[in-house]
């Protein structure tokens, strides 16, 4: 299909930056993830608490649950009580490194589900609503305000209280008290997007409402979302501590770092490593979880990808010097 | 009078078949303050091959008539009367399913902004692959291969290579070719170009111009062609529709309304054209500004600033009437227009 379009000369175009060239998509992204040594570090940490969660309780189940209260509240950094103890002992003498370990399988099983629901449901709703707008926007936004003003630890105390206090409930109430908060980030930036002119492009050559949605809003909104739930995560965490703690959350013998937290409060003043372990452990998976979503954001949008494609150092990323590029 | 650009010496005869109709259609914004109408009673055919061009100023109704065939009226507008048959099948009446079919593969637009026509986190090559994969079921694969071809089409180089990138990376020029790219991708009968080249300079423009005039005769398309430049017009429409607060004022043969003009408006046009002007010399312009279209006013709409008006321009609305062969004028007295 050559042509008789006079090819005046045509004007050279941008210079390409970045060529993906033939290289394998994953190896692009685990380059790109190497470049920014703080997220890897953050992947790193994210993978070892992933492993964790899934192995650590096979190998150290029995420990966590053995007391032996010779040994109650021995302070950390030391092996004199074996290396088990190296993280101190609660008031039962159990090994708070093992109590860590297991705990970590129980928070992210209840964390992860809670906010994959909340986060699908949420901005599957609200990409609709804010997508075709009208009395779908309506509704879908009531309902949010509705559950956002109802007090969300009542809801899960009543919902605990008569039914049992499983873990499934537990996911399911902490899932659908979180929804509006995606619910209306999607919402939002959906009902900007649908008014944008690629939009109306894909209108004009007849794309569905529902592959424009997937196609064209879902990508956009997508990192934000991420961004949200990764912050998100760090609440469910401590909401889930709470109802840990008013006795209608884990229940003993399980634990979760919440509940650990929640239990070590009463030894604050002789037994700090009690809380402060299990507390150190949420921070640093949610700071990780942040730092990843944030590297996330930056990978994921063609024009800010070259900024991980140069190895540089992060901070040196956002000032205004082109002489490293 | 002096035409501000060479005229095409051969009429295209207009044997060629009408595709589009636009007949009568109004289209009405819903504003606190009330109804405005934003075009009215406006009718028009594109016919195959052949280039119509809209002519106006800004907010005369042009890309509001472009908005409205192609469905993308915002919800506080809409189109209150008239039809637009295209294909047997009257596009304001036509289910939603049945409008889709349609998008693309009957009528087809090109927006003026490239950049924010593109989304920009796909690559082009998924973009220009996305009409085939919604229309012909085509794989992710068949469809590049598609979309290459169409890149060669457009005179984009290197299409393998560029099928990888990202709109940012592409000059406003070239993206102005993917959009037309994806725009006759599935080979529409018409094909409606908004302002395709307000956004380039003059040598970008000819050259996708001259890439319009290419894909319209290999596809034998109608190209609707909504503009504010006088020069564009004349260099490529076959037929113009000059319109002017939302009303047609005059329609004809490019060659011919320019050369002899029967509205004043159109006249007024040719003659703000600098023609040897010289530095100093005050450039002649229209004067006045057009009505506020909440306050159409009874009568004609160019009344207020038109050099002809008298009684009868206030009180009565002139019907866009045959003035001569193919050629039509909303005016009171058509045969004084050369005289201003």
């Amino acid at each position: 299909m050559s042509s008789g379009i006079d090819l005046v000369p045509v004007k050279p175009t941008t210079a390409i930056v970045g060529e993906p060239g033939k290289k394998r998509a994953a190896s692009k992204w685990f380059q790109m993830l190497l470049n920014d040594r703080v997220a890897a570090v953050a992947a790193a940490i994210l993978g070892f608490v992933f492993l964790t969660a899934i192995f650590g309780p096979m190998l150290v189940g029995d420990l966590a649950t053995k007391i032996d209260l010779d040994n109650s509240n021995q302070a950390p950094f030391t092996l004199a009580h074996g290396w088990a103890n190296f993280l101190g002992t609660d008031p039962l003498g159990r090994s708070m490194l093992a109590r860590l370990i297991v705990a970590c399988q129980t928070t992210l099983s209840v964390a992860i589900p809670a906010v994959v629901i909340s986060a699908i449901v949420g901005s599957a709703i609200g990409m609709w609503a804010g997508f075709y707008r009208g009395w779908r926007e309506t509704v879908a936004m009531r309902v949010a305000d509705v559950i956002m003003s109802f007090p969300s630890l009542l809801l899960a105390v009543v919902v605990l209280y008569v039914f049992s206090p499983s873990a499934a409930n537990i996911v399911l109430v902490l899932a659908i008290t979180r929804i509006p908060v995606y619910l209306r980030t999607a919402r939002a930036e959906s009902a900007e997007l649908q008014s944008r002119l690629f939009v109306d492009a894909a209108r004009t050559f007849g794309a569905s409402a529902s592959s424009i949605i997937f196609r064209h809003v879902l990508p956009i909104v997508l990192p934000t979302l991420l961004t949200v739930a990764t912050l998100d995560f760090c609440y469910v965490m401590l909401a889930e501590s709470s109802l840990s703690f008013l006795g209608i959350g884990i229940q003993p013998p399980d634990v979760s770092w919440g509940l650990m937290v929640s239990q070590g409060r009463t030894y604050l003043h002789t037994a700090w490593w009690l809380s402060f372990f299990p507390g150190l452990a949420i921070v640093i998976t949610t700071v990780s979880a942040t730092i990843l979503a944030a590297w996330a954001r930056i990978a994921t949008d063609p024009a800010q990808r070259w900024r991980l494609t140069v190895p540089q150092k992060r901070l040196s990323r956002f000032a205004k010097t082109t002489k490293r590029i | 009078m002096t035409a501000a650009v060479d005229h095409k010496p051969t009429v295209r005869q207009t044997d060629a078949k009408p595709v589009l109709d636009v007949d009568g259609m109004s289209v009405e914004i819903r504003t606190i303050n009330g109804t405005v109408r934003a075009v009215n009673d406006v009718s028009f055919t594109a016919r195959r091959g052949e280039t119509l061009a809209l002519l106006g100023e800004s907010g005369c109704g042009k890309s509001m008539t472009a908005t409205a065939l192609v469905g993308l009226l915002e919800p506080v507008a809409d189109v209150v009367e008239g039809s637009a048959t295209l294909g047997g099948v009257d596009l304001f009446q036509v289910g939603r399913a049945k409008r889709r079919e349609m998008a693309g593969t009957e009528l087809a637009i090109v927006f003026q902004d490239a950049l924010t026509a593109l989304n920009p986190l796909y690559t082009v090559g998924t973009q220009l692959a996305e009409p085939f994969r919604i229309h012909h079921n085509l794989s992710a694969k068949e469809a590049k291969r598609k979309a290459v071809d169409l890149m060669t089409r457009v005179g984009i180089p290197q299409p393998e290579s560029r099928l990888n990138s990202y709109p940012h990376q592409f000059s406003g020029g070239m993206r102005q070719r993917l959009l037309i790219a994806m725009a006759v991708a599935l080979n529409p009968s018409v094909l409606i170009a908004d302002e395709p080249t307000t956004a380039l300079d003059v040598t970008v423009q000819a050259q996708i111009m001259a890439l319009l005039r290419d894909l319209r005769s290999e596809y034998d398309m109608a190209v609707v062609l909504i503009t504010h430049d006088l020069a564009l017009v004349a260099e490529e429409a076959d037929r113009v529709a000059v319109m002017y607060a939302g009303n047609i004022i005059e329609t004809g043969p490019v060659s011919e309304v320019f050369a002899n003009p029967k509205h004043p408006y159109t006249k007024g046009l040719l003659n703000s054209v600098p023609v040897n002007a010289r530095r100093g010399d005050d450039l002649k312009s229209i004067g006045g500004s057009p009505p506020d279209l909440q306050a159409i006013p009874e009568g004609c709409v160019y009344q207020a600033r038109c050099p002809l008006a008298r009684e009868v321009c206030t009180t009565t609305r002139p019907p866009l009437d045959t003035v001569q062969t193919g050629r039509k004028a909303a005016c009171h007295f058509p045969e004084e227009v050369s005289n201003v």
